[in-house]
């Protein structure tokens, strides 16, 4: 399935939807626990990434919690 | 080396100055090791110990970035009663890859002190700033 991911073109070897969760296993993401995506425009909830599925043609963005303290 | 331009740090720490006694935060853009481009955020934990940057303004300001050939260089924030040095939580925290981190401190409010560091894994490397 061909995606774009950040801007630039993408494929994983699945061709059916496959769900967010997925998606970042299958690209490499490292500390998936904070990342926040951006699937088609909108903003995922975590706990929905899981029930979330991604197509072929999707464009999804993923950026790290950015935070911190004194 | 991190280059910045003179109104550009100017300008972040005018937003740490008026944000006070709140943390203030926001990114940079640029290409190579120069900067070029300042998005401040908003710090939606509204705190003077801690920020958390707007999801929704992150990918904005990246989406800008890229549409303007940049990209993400710096993650910047001030400490408005502590040095200029990464706290436990920002080492922590610091998880988005090949970044700079900029910390303006306003412990001496007459005057702000700016430092950059790079954070991988747990080590803090400091990065010399000149101003342009």
């Amino acid at each position: 399935m061909n995606l774009t991911v950040n801007g630039k073109p993408a494929t994983i070897a699945e061709e059916t939807p496959v769900s967010l969760t997925y998606l970042l296993e299958a690209l490499n993401v490292e500390q998936r626990e904070y990342v926040t995506v951006e699937l088609n425009g909108d903003i995922m909830d975590r706990g929905d990434f899981e029930g979330t599925t991604v197509k072929d043609g999707d464009t999804v963005e993923f950026l790290y919690f950015m935070g911190g303290g004194r | 080396m991190l280059e910045i331009p003179r109104e550009i740090l100017d300008a972040v720490i005018e937003q740490a100055q008026q944000g006070f006694p709140l943390e203030v935060c926001g990114l940079m853009g640029g290409a190579g090791n120069r900067v070029a481009s300042r998005y401040p955020m908003t710090n939606t934990d509204a705190s003077n110990e801690h920020f958390m940057m707007d999801p929704k303004e992150q990918f904005a300001a990246v989406k800008a970035m890229r549409a303007a050939d940049e990209e993400m260089l710096v993650i910047y924030h001030s400490h408005p009663e502590s040095p200029a040095r990464p706290s436990q939580e920002d080492i922590r925290l610091a998880l988005t890859p090949n970044v700079c981190h900029l910390i303006v401190s306003l412990e001496n409010r007459e005057e702000p002190v700016a430092k950059a560091f790079r954070i991988a894994a747990g080590v803090v490397e400091a990065v010399d700033i000149e101003t342009i």
